[in-house]
Formats: structure tokens, C-alpha cells, sequence
């Protein structure tokens, strides 16, 4: 094009006679302007690429309050009607004697009230139900063409996965803060709360959010079909929930189903948070729940890495 | 940059992209087949060819979102399978759907892509608005991307591509759906890069006009071969000189034979009471077509005298015309899509 339609500098580098003519947009930069200092590290894009699947979230209250009614239903409903206790004081003729209702409930529970017991498995739900949807947002920008955008750019391939697992464990971490304090102002016992049980309970949150969001983003990346993904969400979910210990206690379940919930990872999680929210009697140490949920963080952590690698560039 | 002009599109510049025998398959089709060509410093290269006809797999594979099936591919110096991520690093791309973030800001999306190539903050800010003023977005930056009308989301996607200073940039159907005043500007801002910033671009495209118009070089391509490469004067005086069309009121005799004798003409079809002349010189040649036709004592009805276009050399080369033609399922879903989002 003609002179005149050149670009201006903006800078108020004017009084610097060498440099006129047009900014550097493209090719190579002028001496003036040293060549910016350019991140190669494998970790460069991470944040960028969290923050901006987090902002969606974050700036859309609607999504955050939605995801909360179905917990909010499980324990406000479900917590509610499902009255263990009165069962065991109708049922077993166990009237005008408290003592053996608490001794049934806490050798099915490990504690005294079944709607503690549910919101520990809530806590974890929540997560699962979040983690699910992270792979999703892969379908999305794969349809959208942003994951091939993202992909012409020299940021690590592994970032790019890493960046959809960190941004669902973000939010997993915040719902389930969420979903405790529904739980705390709706009845839960908060006699055995403790600073570090709390804290506890959230690394082991983090651990299983990290598993779950791995396992689901791996399932996504070569996918950019949304009815597909929503097919496993489903195939998915419901199994995760009512084949672990979040609804009812282990020993309760046949034999089978039994052999399921010892593999399911969740329910070592929701054992531990148990533990440490509630004071319940914990069906294994807190060690072992914290082995395997690390285990299985970073299990499917480095193979959504790897997948990432062969998958995403492809 | 103020010697922008040197290395011009001529001929004896430095080839900034050297492919050789590139193919591509997916499952038992293929894509690209057997493709070789060069792109010179600093001109702009055109892909001309129908829907599915290997176009945005070639620019995929050049731009390392696809490995290649067989055959090399060298883009700024670096091999596009073992060097990725530099040659990542040193071009950019304006693919064809809308990727932009529509939940950010145009400056935002700008960052974002900053952000992606490593470039500091400070840096990517002061270059994200010379880019934003170059595109003539700067008044629209700071509203969501969402808010955008398509030809604003072209010239995004366009300034989000320039962000790393590439040297070589890849723009896949840079004008596609756009409306006529929108595409004259996205020229404009082709011409301009090449011309300021001495920028080498490689396009794809299936509107012979904008081949025609933009391009020093174009490559004809068809079913993933390279028909022909050259300059659109070369394609179209490959087709084979002017077109004359010559209607006459009588249907019998047919005088083609005797028109095929006329000095320069190379070819007569006749179609009902047409005749369509090809030849050299078609100014030169239509008063003697026009002579004989009265000494047999028949009337011309109508004359016409056409310059070949890239439209004849594209149906000589291809025995096709550049209509809408059948493509794959989802090839032609993304183009929809980015259609509509361009019309919104």
C-alpha cells in the first residue's frame, strides 16, 4: 500500500529520528527495539491457557450456582428424608434405647449421623461431576478451532492438557467449599471440625480432582463430537457415584459391588474426608487413602501428559 | 525494516518455504499427494482449488498441526516434523474458522496468543496495539469478541496471527463469507504487510478474483496435486489466447471450418447459432471473422471478445469450474460455521 497508510508508531519514541517508517509488526525487529526475551520453557502458556478457562467460569455466576443444586438436592433432600436413625429406632425395635441406635449407626456409618456422613460424600461427588465436564470444554475448543490455534503456537502440548486439568480442579476446589458450607448450614455435625482436617480434606480433594480431570480430558482429546463426550459423562458418573461409599457404607453392599468400591479410588477419598470432617470410623488408615489418591493423581496426570503428546499431534 | 524492500517477489529470492513430494493420507484417501513447490521471499503465494482439495491439509502439515504421510517440508529453514516448535516460533497463522476467544476482548485474544509464543507481557502489549491500529480494531479492543461483527473477527484473527513478528504468514481462506467491503480491506492489510514489512504470505483460497488480484504466484490445485504453478498472467496465457464469441441469425451452414482458417484463430466450437473462437490476438482477429461471416451472406446477431480469465485457465486445467462441490461431511460443516459466524 501507499506510505500514507502505514501504521504509526504509538510510542512516544517521535524524537528518535532512526526510527520511522513502519513499527515492526512482522520479521525482523529494528535495533532499537532489543527482541523481546522470549519464555521457552515447557511451562509458558500454562497460566494463560487456566486463567482463561477459569474467567469462563468465574464470570458466569449462573454455571457455578447450577452446578450447586444437584448436591444441594442429594443432601437437602435425600440427607434429609433418608433418617437412618429412625429407621433403626422403628425398625429394630430399638425404641426407648439411644444407645443401641448409636452403636448401629456408627457400626454402619462410623458415626451417629447419616447426614454428616452423606455431605463428606458430597464433597467428593461435587467433584466428580465437575471433572467430568473438563473434558467438555476440550470438545469446545476443539470445535472451535482455539485447540488448533493453541496448537500452531510453540506451547508446550502437555501445557495445553495440564491447563484443562488445573482449571478443573480450580473450580472443583471452590464448589466443594461451596458444597461444605451448604452442608454446615444444613445440619452437618461440626463437633470434630478441625483446621487440619480441613486442610487435609482439601489435598485430598485436589488429589482426586486432579485424577478425575486427567481421566476425562484424556477421554476428550481426540473427540470433537459433544454428543460422545456427553454419552461418557453419563456412562461415567452415575456408576462413579453409586459404586463407591458416598451414598451408604461398604458393608452393606453384596459381595460384588464390594470387589467395585475397593477399586474406585473415590471412595478411599470420601474415607479419608470422612476421617477428617467428621471424626468417623475410617474403613482404612488415613494413609492408605492418601497413597491411593495420590497414586491415582498422578497416575492419570502424567499419562494425560503423554497421551497429550501422541493425540494432540496427530 | 526500513529496507523492507529488498528480496522482493522476483525471481532468484530466497525460498522461505521448500516442499517436496509432501503427501498426506487419511485412512486409504488421499489428501495431498506428491506435492512439491517453493515460496519465495516476500511475495504472496496463492493455493487455488474447490473444497477438499487438499488445501488446509498442506497448510496444516506446513504449519505442523499434521504430520506428514511422506515427503519433506522445510518452512523458514526449519523441517516441519523434526523442528516443530521452531518453525512454530517463526511464522504465524490466521486459520479459517473464528477462534478467537468470544468471552475476551479483542486485545485480550491478542494477549492470549502473545502469552501462547512465550512473548513478555510488556512486549506483547505495546506490539498487541500496533496490531490492533494496523487491522483498525483499536476503537472495538476493549469490547468482548462476542460483540463482533465477522469481517471484525477476521481482522482479529488476522492481528492475533501477527503477534510473534512472523515472517512468513499462513492465512487459510482469509476471506471466506466475508462481504465485498470487508475483503477489500483484508487485501488491503495483505498488501500492506507485504509491501511495509516485507512479510512472505501464503494463502489458500477458492476465489479466483482474490487469487488473481493478491497473488505473484499461484499454485492450481486439484484431488491433492498442484495442477500448475505460475503467475495468474502465466496461468491464464497457458489457457490459450482471447475468447470471441460470435452469434450469428442463421443456423445452417456451418462456416467453422472456414473461420478455423482465419489468420490467428487456433479453435472454433459451435453451439446453436454460436460460435466460440479462440485465438492469439482477439482484437486482430474479430474484423475478419466478421468479413467472412457477411461474404457467406449471413448476419451477425451479437460479438463479444473476452481476455482469458483465471476462471477459463482454472476449467482448462481442471475440467472443472471453482463451483461448490462436494467435500467431506465435516470440512464443509466448519466452513458453514465460520460463514455464518462471519455474516452474524
Amino acid at each position: 500500500m501507499v506510505e500514507s497508510e502505514r501504521v504509526p508508531i504509538k510510542e512516544a519514541t517521535a524524537q528518535d529520528s532512526k526510527i520511522e517508517g513502519p513499527a515492526p509488526i512482522a520479521g525482523e525487529r529494528t535495533a532499537e527495539m532489543p527482541t523481546p526475551k522470549i519464555n521457552k520453557g515447557p511451562t509458558h502458556g500454562l497460566w494463560a491457557l487456566t486463567k482463561r478457562d477459569l474467567r469462563k467460569w468465574y464470570t458466569n455466576p449462573y454455571q457455578l450456582i447450577i452446578s450447586l443444586i444437584q448436591p444441594v438436592i442429594w443432601m437437602g433432600l435425600f440427607g434429609k428424608a433418608l433418617n437412618f436413625s429412625s429407621f433403626i429406632t422403628a425398625g429394630a425395635g430399638a425404641a426407648g434405647n439411644p444407645g443401641a441406635v448409636t452403636a448401629a449407626m456408627l457400626g454402619f456409618f462410623g458415626t451417629t449421623s447419616y447426614f454428616s456422613y452423606l455431605v463428606c460424600g458430597m464433597l467428593v461427588f461435587i467433584v466428580v461431576f465437575n471433572s467430568a465436564f473438563s473434558g467438555m470444554s476440550v470438545v469446545w475448543d476443539r470445535r472451535f478451532g482455539f485447540m488448533n490455534k493453541a496448537l500452531s503456537t510453540p506451547v508446550s502440548r502437555g501445557a495445553i492438557v495440564m491447563a484443562k486439568i488445573l482449571q478443573s480442579v480450580g473450580r472443583s476446589l471452590i464448589q466443594a467449599v461451596v458444597v461444605l458450607f451448604i452442608g454446615i448450614a444444613l445440619g452437618m455435625d461440626t463437633g470434630s471440625l478441625s483446621a487440619a482436617g480441613i486442610a487435609g480434606t482439601f489435598v485430598i480433594i485436589f488429589l482426586v480432582a486432579m485424577g478425575l480431570s486427567g481421566l476425562f480430558v484424556m477421554l476428550s482429546l481426540r473427540s470433537s463430537n459433544w454428543q460422545t463426550q456427553m454419552a461418557i459423562i453419563n456412562l461415567l458418573n452415575l456408576p462413579l457415584l453409586f459404586a463407591s461409599n458416598a451414598l451408604f457404607p461398604v458393608k452393606i453392599m453384596p459381595a460384588w459391588l464390594q470387589d467395585v468400591v475397593k477399586v474406585n479410588p473415590i471412595s478411599y477419598c470420601i474415607d479419608a474426608i470422612r476421617q477428617l470432617l467428621i471424626g468417623a470410623t475410617g474403613t482404612y488408615a488415613l494413609w492408605v487413602d492418601f497413597s491411593v489418591a495420590i497414586s491415582f493423581a498422578a497416575f492419570f496426570s502424567i499419562v494425560g501428559i503423554v497421551m497429550s503428546w501422541r493425540l494432540l499431534s496427530k | 525494516m526500513i529496507s523492507a524492500q529488498k528480496g522482493r517477489a522476483g525471481d532468484g529470492s530466497a525460498a522461505i518455504v521448500k516442499v517436496e513430494g509432501l503427501s498426506k493420507s487419511f485412512g486409504q484417501q488421499k489428501a495431498v499427494d506428491n506435492v512439491s513447490f517453493e515460496i519465495r521471499q516476500g511475495e504472496i503465494f496463492g493455493f487455488l482449488g474447490p473444497n477438499g482439495a487438499g488445501k488446509s491439509t498442506t497448510i496444516n502439515m506446513l504449519t505442523t498441526l499434521l504430520p506428514p504421510t511422506s515427503g519433506k517440508a522445510e518452512v523458514c529453514g526449519f523441517d516441519v516434523h523434526k523442528q516443530a516448535n521452531d518453525v512454530r516460533r517463526s511464522v504465524g497463522v490466521v486459520p479459517q474458522d473464528y477462534t478467537a476467544d468470544e468471552d475476551m476482548t479483542g486485545y485480550e485474544n491478542i494477549l492470549l496468543c502473545g502469552d501462547l509464543y512465550g512473548i513478555p507481557r510488556s512486549d506483547s502489549k505495546r506490539h498487541a496495539e500496533q496490531l490492533l491500529q494496523l487491522v483498525e480494531l483499536q476503537d472495538a479492543a476493549k469490547r468482548k469478541v462476542s460483540t463482533f461483527s465477522g469481517g471484525m473477527r477476521r481482522r482479529l484473527e488476522l492481528a492475533c496471527g501477527l503477534i510473534n513478528y512472523p515472517k512468513l504468514l499462513f492465512l487459510d481462506e482469509p476471506t471466506l463469507g466475508l462481504d465485498v467491503q470487508t475483503r477489500t480491506a483484508v487485501w488491503k492489510y495483505i498488501r500492506q504487510l507485504k509491501q511495509d514489512y516485507n512479510m512472505t504470505l501464503f494463502l489458500t483460497t477458492h476465489y479466483l478474483e482474490e487469487a488473481d488480484g493478491l497473488c505473484d504466484r499461484i499454485a492450481i490445485i486439484d484431488h491433492g496435486h498442484i495442477v500448475k504453478i505460475g503467475t495468474p498472467d502465466e496461468l491464464k496465457a497457458s489457457v490459450g489466447g482471447d475468447v470471441i464469441l460470435v452469434g450469428v441469425k442463421e443456423t445452417e451452414p456451418d462456416v467453422s471450418s472456414e473461420i478455423a482458417k482465419v489468420d490467428l484463430v487456433k479453435a472454433v466450437t459451435k453451439t446453436g447459432n454460436d460460435y466460440r473462437i479462440k485465438a492469439d490476438d482477439g482484437a486482430e482477429a474479430t474484423p475478419a471473422i466478421i468479413d467472412l461471416i457477411r461474404s457467406k451472406g449471413m448476419h451477425v446477431s451479437k460479438i463479444s471478445l473476452s481476455r482469458p480469465t483465471l476462471d477459463e485457465a482454472y476449467l482448462e486445467l481442471t475440467g472443472r469450474t471453482l463451483r461448490e462441490e462436494e467435500t467431506n461431511k465435516w470440512a464443509m460443516m466448519s466452513q458453514r460455521r465460520t460463514m455464518s459466524a462471519a455474516r452474524s
